[in-house]
């Protein structure tokens, strides 16, 4: 009676499983419909530019990064950023209007994969991400294979954009602000004796680690101390500053996001220990911490592209969406990623695709214009070289009083 | 001196792992189960007692007293409404339910709270600095410490003198036996749990004082090590949950100090894997007879 | 004493259910190879057919040593860890000596199937010594001990051979492992494997350019299909060889032994197995199947961390197992493939499609742990059952044979 049972349920199950491709299956064949219905709207929208560009319809444009999991904070971000981008585009009422669509990838490689196929089954003609680099690593190899253009607002790794054409980067990559810090150092603070705190199984921090390292040996620059973290040990870093400090190390350089170097900021102030901390773009987000003290923060120097505080009329709208939206203050993930959209809507205007075309053709014709084009936005103005990089100014900026200034030469 | 700092700084981690591992000790002694939604509610704890700091202004005391009630709440419903149907089914069914109970908590708490990091304010600032500032200890450490001596002596006398704790024990010998004593069995289990989540908010309040950050997994790793500390030290027996939370951490921290800090972690699994080859039921528990 | 009676037939002979578990996973690969082939699957399920392969062998390999062994283990997918990363290497090292993908893809998954077993057994001697929940803990001890380690191997490969690093007490990078020119990296630390090229893509180009050298030109997504298509029937093969290797193994004296030892230790002691021995080779052969898998799923990414390999994934395949039921083959496949699947189907759901998932996992949990509906469902199999007989005589006649003791 029972193996009846086992049985019975075992074939029910099969079936149902065989039923979700089956019925799956179904709706390729419905999104394909669609897709034939899509070239008549677009003739109906279909008047004059303003901008005299040949370009118009309305393009699917996908989305994939964390919103749930341990990183979701960095893809929900990113996602509302995205979402202010397509509805101010939209609200231009111009030829070419942009439809989003989100997906989850939990900052993990498989099931950002399935979010990407999720995409391609809704035909999607160009793609906003990932937010995090191992996913996107893992997207980009795919994407590279199906032609889809894509534009990553955060993932910084090399790995990403190396040897695709159809990648580009909002963000700079790692080896660039690795640089970037280093000679910052060596210019403003040669003497200044580095400890490095970075977290070993991170592409992002190890990345900018490594760089940092090789370019702060060329410049002499004394590296006294380098701890390291896993995520699973990111609670606990009174060890790693005892040594930073009994080394006499008098900067810590912290290649890492925001979360973790909160935490190193609180446990060496609980130490008595008071070095000048310096951060890279990751480190931005910190003052918009809930509940976090931003005296801890008082002299810390990082590099970034944006800042929430900036007086400009763009970064004010922005960061006013961004709060009517998700209630929070904008970090460098939502300006990154509303940068993306930005950018991605310039080069279909320059490059004058229809929203009939596929994604394989919009590819190819962004990436012809995208050598040539340049987009001024959130995080300053940008442009890219063939690789897939992006060129922009780093800024180096100091807390004072929970706000980012410009940092004064004394 | 170094080496001072060291330890002190491995105790202190240690007796976070402690209290948690109290917690993991006191359900599995009765219930038999491996409850990993243990460290979800040291999670909720932690936001609780945020949220009545921040969003109620509440004073930390209260706020504190807040976390502890609603974490108890929590308790004992996930105890009613996914274990006790459970009882008659195989360990590993529960196991599965209480894996069940830490994503809902976990992603209960992400549509609550949000997935924004939030920096936990310091309860107990400041340092106290000795031989001339050679040596300084947070007053969090200091306060942690305590709160885990205090909690493991006080529990070691509910258990033994109290009439509720010797029916505790009672349960985790025989549970039919127990009842034919006159003893409610589940109501001594929900009891259980309403203790264990109770501490769970008192550590949550802890880990997150000297750790400063909070997300909705922010639980779901010291749940993992005091789980590891609570076998360390012989799972079921309280002494041992508090020897095995405070080596836990003092390895942890001379592992990173000494030895790499990479590997601090693998080489806090591989001192447990030693320790349970020569005592296979912990440093102090207890060795269970086979029955033939 | 009759459910005693009815095990030792059950393993004496050719099992009905053995019989039914071969010919549902048989027919739902026919029905999955045709739907794929014919391109009547979209892209975001053909993504699904590898994995849910790797997950079902998962699941069945940590079935022998919880369901049919007795032992919780809590770090599986160390093992898998360690076949997916000896794999990538045999396949990039392998790169020149063998070039059929194919073969390169087979040979890859049987050196990664073979050093898990090794590590499989090292692990287990230890392991294996201790009972319960403490033997739990250890498996997830050492699946966090070879999450960490991987973290910190640097992997080259040149014309010289393979190179290694371990980098854990000196900071090591890539650049140490002094690659000559033509070298490359295939394991850089905690970065991982970043940009493998497929199998299934080197597979697809293939094609291509044979199709080419012969005067014909195939579209670029009809080679990818094809491509797929090879790699889900390795895949395939793969579900089905462990599943053949796990069943004859439970059917064999070793497997009655192992199950004994299951049900009484002391017991099978007394009558002069040879413990520690029985429970080594199934956890030998858990491992290695588990390697294999590894190597498959590797296959199929174009990057990958040691993180991946953690608690959460050895947790998910555990869930596999205990909602298929224990010892219970077909249930762990067909939960495997249901549970891969169900977080993807709620991703309209968006934020809420995980606090979905726990719902229904514990709602599950309860409903099958439950007297009363177990009651009920077992009333109205009873009613479908004669039914059931008539469309499948022959399984029902062995059916009859072994059911009989259990109504009598």
């Amino acid at each position: 009676m029972k193996k009846t049972f086992r049985i019975l349920s075992a074939f029910l199950a099969v079936v149902l499983l065989v039923g979700c491709f089956v019925s799956c299956g179904n709706n390729t064949s419905d999104s394909e419909d669609t897709k034939a219905d899509n070239p008549n709207k677009s003739d109906v929208t279909g008047t004059t530019d303003p901008e005299e560009s040949e370009a118009s319809g309305t393009f699917k444009i996908g989305f994939i990064g964390p919103i749930t999991g341990g990183a979701a904070i960095y893809g929900t971000a990113a996602m509302n950023g995205a979402k202010i981008a397509v509805d101010e585009i939209n609200a231009l009422n111009g030829n070419v209007k942009l439809e989003l669509k989100c997906e989850d990838d939990v900052h993990d490689n498989e099931t950002s994969i399935n979010a990407y196929n999720t995409l391609l089954d809704w035909d999607v003609q160009a793609i906003v991400g990932c937010v995090t680099t191992g996913p996107c690593v893992a997207v980009s190899a795919k994407a590279y294979e199906d032609r889809v253009f894509m534009m990553t607002p955060s993932a910084s790794s090399t790995d990403v954009i190396d040897n695709k054409d159809n990648m580009y980067q909002i963000c700079f990559t790692d080896p660039n602000q690795g640089i970037a810090s280093a000679d910052y150092m060596a210019e403003n603070m040669p003497d200044a004796k580095i400890a490095i705190i970075y977290m070993n199984d991170d592409i992002y921090s190890q990345g900018i680690r490594n760089t940092f390292v090789e370019e702060a040996e060329q410049k002499n620059l004394s590296v006294v101390y380098e701890g390291t973290f896993t995520k699973d040990t990111s609670t606990d870093f009174t060890v790693q500053l005892t040594a930073a400090k009994s080394k006499g190390a008098d900067l810590i350089f912290l290649p890492m996001y925001y979360t973790p170097a909160s935490v190193i900021l609180k446990q060496a102030s609980d130490m008595g220990y008071a070095p000048t901390f310096f951060g890279v773009d990751g480190m931005d987000g910190i003052l918009a911490m809930e509940g976090f003290d931003t005296s801890l923060a008082e002299g810390v120097m990082l590099l970034t592209p944006f800042s929430a505080d900036a007086q400009d009329e763009r970064t004010k709208t922005f960061v006013k969406s961004f709060e009517e939206l998700a209630n929070d203050i904008p970090n460098q993930f939502a300006a990154d990623a509303y940068d993306a959209v930005y950018a991605i809507y310039e080069a279909i205007l320059v490059a004058g695709c229809t929203a009939d075309q596929d994604c394989e053709t919009i590819c190819d014709a962004l990436i012809e214009v995208m050598p040539e084009l340049e987009v001024s936005g959130l995080t300053g103005t940008m442009t890219w070289d063939e690789s897939g990089a992006v060129s922009k100014t780093p800024m180096a900026v100091v807390i004072k009083d929970g706000n980012y200034v410009l940092p004064t030469n004394d | 001196m170094d080496f001072l700092k060291y330890l002190i700084s491995g105790v202190s981690l240690g007796s976070v792992y402690a209290i948690i591992a109290l917690g993991y000790t006191m359900v599995y002694g009765i219930a038999k189960m491996l409850n990993f939604a243990h460290g979800d509610v040291i999670m909720v704890g932690g936001y609780i007692s945020f949220c009545a700091m921040m969003y109620w202004e509440l004073p930390i005391w209260v706020s504190i007293i807040c976390a502890v009630i609603v974490c108890t709440v929590i308790g004992v419903i996930i105890e009613g409404l996914a274990y006790r149907p459970l009882r008659q089914a195989t360990s590993l069914a529960v196991l599965i339910t209480a894996i069940g109970v830490s994503y809902f908590l976990q992603n209960s708490a992400l549509l609550i709270w949000t997935a924004n990091t939030k920096s936990y304010p310091s309860i107990f600032p400041g340092n106290i600095e000795l031989f001339n500032g050679e040596l300084t200890i947070s007053v969090v450490s200091i306060v942690t410490i305590a709160v885990c001596v205090l909690i493991m002596v006080a529990l070691t006398f509910f258990t033994d003198k109290t009439k509720i704790g010797k029916a505790m024990r009672a349960c985790s010998e025989n549970k039919n036996a127990a009842q034919l004593m006159g003893i409610n069995v589940n109501r001594t289990i929900s009891l259980t749990f309403a203790i264990g989540s109770a501490l769970a908010a008192i550590a949550g309040v802890l880990l997150c004082s000297s750790y400063s950050t909070l997300i909705p997994t922010t639980g779901s790793m010291p749940g993992i090590k005091a789980f590891t500390a609570a076998v360390f030290g012989g799972i079921g027996s309280i002494p041992g949950a508090f020897l095995g939370g405070i080596l836990l951490g003092i390895i942890e921290s001379f592992a990173k100090a000494y030895i790499s800090s990479q590997l601090a972690n693998a080489i806090v699994f591989a001192v447990l894997i030693v320790v349970l080859l020569v005592r296979p039921s912990g440093l102090l528990g207890k060795k269970i007879q086979e029955k033939v | 004493m009759k459910t005693k009676t009815m095990k030792i037939n059950k393993s004496h002979k050719f099992n009905s259910f053995d019989f039914i578990t071969y010919l549902f996973i048989i027919i739902a690969f026919i029905i999955v190879y045709f739907l794929l082939s014919g391109g009547k699957l979209n892209n975001q399920q053909v993504g699904w057919i590898i994995p849910v392969c790797c997950y079902m062998t998962m699941a069945i390999s940590l079935n022998l040593t919880v369901g049919i062994l007795g032992e919780l283990s809590l770090g599986h997918a160390g093992f898998m860890s360690i076949g997916a990363f000896t794999g990538v290497v045999s396949y990039i090292a392998f790169s020149e000596a063998i070039p059929n993908t194919v073969l390169r893809v087979v040979i890859s998954m049987i050196i990664g199937a073979l050093m898990a077993a090794i590590f499989g057994f090292l692990i287990g001697i230890p392991v294996l010594r201790l009972n319960g929940d403490y033997l739990a803990i250890v498996t997830l001890a050492f699946g966090e001990i070879i999450k960490d380690i991987i973290n910190c191997l640097y992997v080259g490969f040149d014309s010289k051979g393979l190179h290694f690093i371990f980098g854990a007490f000196s900071k090591k990078t890539a650049a140490d492992l002094k690659l000559a020119d033509d070298g490359i990296v295939i394991i850089n630390g905690a970065v991982g494997v970043s940009d493998l090229k497929l199998p299934s893509s080197s597979i697809a180009e293939t094609i291509r350019a044979n199709a080419k050298a012969s005067g014909t030109k195939i579209k670029a997504s009809v080679a990818k299909l094809e491509g797929n298509t090879v790699m889900f029937i390795i895949g395939a093969v793969l579900v089905l060889v462990s599943l053949i290797i796990i069943l004859n193994f439970i059917r064999s004296r070793t497997g009655r032994a192992v199950m004994a030892i299951r049900d009484n230790r002391i017991a099978a002691e007394s009558v002069g197995i040879n413990v520690m021995r029985h429970k080594m080779i199934a956890f030998v052969i858990s491992a290695a199947l588990a390697g294999a898998a590894g190597t498959l799923y590797a296959m199929n990414m174009p990057t990958l961390q040691s993180t991946k390999f953690g608690f959460d994934t050895s947790i998910l395949v555990l869930v596999f197992v205990v909602l298929g039921g224990l010892g219970n083959m077909l249930g762990s496949m067909v939960a495997a493939a249901l549970l891969y699947i169900l977080p993807e189907l709620l991703r309209e759901f968006s934020t809420y499609r995980m606090l979905i998932y726990a719902i229904v996992l514990i709602i599950v949990m309860l409903a099958t742990n439950n007297p009363l509906l177990k009651n009920f469902i077992s009333k109205i199999c009873s009613g479908i059952k004669s039914i059931f007989a008539k469309k499948n005589k022959k399984a029902a006649v062995a059916d009859n044979i072994s059911g009989g003791d259990n109504n009598g």
